[in-house]
Order: C-alpha cells, then sequence, then structure tokens
C-alpha cells in the first residue's frame, strides 16, 4: 500500500504502524510530532497506530521563525 | 528593582521576548540572544526532513531559554489548532504564540480566524498569546476568550515601520486586564521604547535584531530600548506644555 509522509508518496507493507513509517522515514527521537489524517497522535501511541492505504502523515519539528 | 514580567502565573526577569527567524545562522543567533537577555523565544513549526534536524531547540535549551512555538504559516482556526496541538506534543509545552494570518501582502491577523483559533485553544487548555492587529475591540474580545497575553502589531511582520497607531496600542494597554506584548514592526531601539512607554508590558521583536546589520549590538541596544521605556512609563512622564518653563531659578 502507500501512504503520504509530509507531501511524499511512499509504499509501504500493510499493516506498516506509524512507528515504523516514521522509523524508517527517519526522524529524530525527540522534538517532532505528527498527525495522521489531521489528527495528532501522540507519541506514546505511535506503536500501535497502524496506518491505512492512502494515510496523509504530517510530521513536525521546530525550526527557527517568528 | 525587582520588575518581573507576569504571564499566567510565570515569572520572566526580561521585557523582551525575541524571535528566531531570519538570523544568518544558529552561532549569530546564539550571540543575539545573549546580548538581548530574553528568557522567552518563539520558535516556529514545520515539516521535518527526512532525518533532519534544525539545532534551534537544542540552541535554546543550552541557553536556558524558554521556546514558544507559534503557529506562522497558518491561514485558518483549523490549522492554527492542528499546528498548536503538534508543537505541544513536540516540545512539550502548552504555551503557543497564536498567529492566523490572512494574505502573504500583509501578514496582518485575520481577526475571524484568529479568535475562532484563541477560542478552541484556550478550550484545550492551552496557554494562548495572540497575535492580533492593533484593534481595541479585537484585543478585548481575545482577552474575553481567555488568551493568557495579547499582542497586538506595531506594524506588518518584518517591515520596520515601528507603531503606525500609537494612539489605538495606548487605548489597548490602558484596559487590559493581561499582558499587552507589542509584536511586529519594530525597527530599531526607539520603536521598543516607545511600545513599553504606551504601556505594554513587553515587546516581541525578531527581525530588527536578526537582519541588523549587527544583531548581537542591536539585541543589545533593544535589550536597554526595553528597560529604559518600562522605566519612563512607571516614573510618569511630565505633561506636554505649549509654552517654556524655565527649569533654572528666574530671580538672580
Amino acid at each position: 500500500m502507500q501512504i503520504v509522509i509530509n507531501g511524499q508518496p511512499r509504499p509501504v507493507a500493510a499493516g506498516t504502524t506509524l512507528a515504523a513509517a516514521l522509523a524508517e522515514f527517519g526522524v529524530p527521537a525527540r522534538g517532532v510530532a505528527a498527525a495522521v489524517d489531521g489528527t495528532v497522535v501522540p507519541r506514546a501511541n505511535w506503536d500501535r497506530t497502524e496506518l491505512r492505504d492512502g494515510a496523509a502523515v504530517e510530521v513536525l519539528t521546530a525550526v527557527q521563525g517568528g | 528593582m525587582d520588575d518581573p514580567l507576569v504571564i499566567a502565573g510565570r515569572e520572566f526577569g526580561s521585557r523582551l521576548i525575541t524571535g528566531t527567524g531570519g538570523a544568518a545562522n544558529l552561532a549569530v543567533l546564539e550571540r543575539a540572544l545573549l546580548a538581548s537577555g530574553t528568557e522567552l523565544t518563539t520558535v516556529a513549526m514545520r515539516r521535518a526532513d527526512a532525518g533532519g534536524r534544525t539545532g534551534v531547540l537544542e540552541l535554546l535549551q543550552r541557553l536556558g531559554i524558554e521556546a514558544l512555538p507559534n503557529t506562522a504559516g497558518c491561514r485558518t482556526a483549523a490549522e492554527a489548532v492542528l499546528t498548536a496541538q503538534l508543537a505541544r506534543e513536540a516540545l512539550e509545552t502548552s504555551w503557543v504564540k497564536l498567529e492566523v494570518v490572512a494574505d502573504e501582502d500583509t501578514l496582518l491577523p485575520d481577526p475571524v480566524e484568529l479568535l475562532e483559533a484563541a477560542e478552541q485553544l484556550v478550550d484545550e487548555d492551552f496557554t494562548v498569546l495572540a497575535y492580533t492587529n492593533d484593534d481595541p475591540v479585537l484585543a478585548r474580545k481575545l482577552e474575553d476568550a481567555g488568551c493568557a497575553a495579547v499582542m497586538p502589531l506595531g506594524s506588518p511582520i518584518g517591515t520596520g515601520l515601528g507603531i503606525r497607531n500609537p494612539h489605538n496600542i495606548e487605548m489597548i494597554t490602558a484596559r487590559a486586564g493581561v499582558p499587552i506584548v507589542l509584536d511586529a514592526g519594530i525597527g530599531t531601539a526607539s520603536d521598543a521604547a516607545l511600545a513599553m512607554e504606551l504601556g505594554c508590558d513587553a515587546v516581541l521583536l525578531a527581525t530588527a535584531v536578526t537582519r541588523a546589520d549587527d544583531p548581537e549590538r542591536m539585541a543589545a541596544a533593544m535589550r536597554g530600548a526595553v528597560e529604559a521605556g518600562r522605566l519612563a512609563a512607571q516614573a510618569g512622564r511630565i505633561p506636554k506644555r505649549f509654552w517654556a518653563q524655565a527649569s533654572s531659578p528666574t530671580t538672580p
């Protein structure tokens, strides 16, 4: 199946969790937050959040600004 | 003189809140932050590039400066609320500088979306510092919605045009029940001093320092200006007179 992380389409195996998808994408362990289809998923739930085909994942971090 | 800035029950020794945007690099930013004496500094939330880190959080942590995430770039209440929720998760803070702008040319706050986002975030127990227009009516509504601080602009973001409507700022500060932070438009030190003289509790600025020829020196200037303006506001200025009044004895 395919998901979209930060606008980039990525093929993943069926049943892939958010934790696995983000690990493969290469996000740092701290200082980031993720939303799936517009809803924030707390880090504690990444392991048990299975992604559906076509899921839109946004992963954000703090940058210089403001 | 012990005169802390208090927002939502938290005390800050410095009344200068800085942004981190616009600095040429982290080393320049570090020197400017140190010179500014700030204890609270904004950061933006952006997509994490695969494997990348920006290092700004680590820098703030090392300097002992609190990071205040903003919702810059958001155009709707829904976007701003989601960004604030992500920031809370990523930075482990429920404080947010709420920013909902209407268009790229003005970067002026969209009052309707801003107020709606403020209400939602307050409902979700965020400590909301709302960036707003220099509109006394909207400022009042944001305070009534439960914002911890209201942050009117002096002029549009990044323009350095100073405070275009000092009377509006004075009307906002005169009847505010929460801290008022002059946010955006500061160009140079006298603008920051004026903001404090108009009764603001603090000044938030970024571009004026980070894009100055010498950011470290300008940061020091802003620190002094905010302190001077605060003292002047508390000291009570003399009334303006039409005719001269001798300051030396008039009898020989």
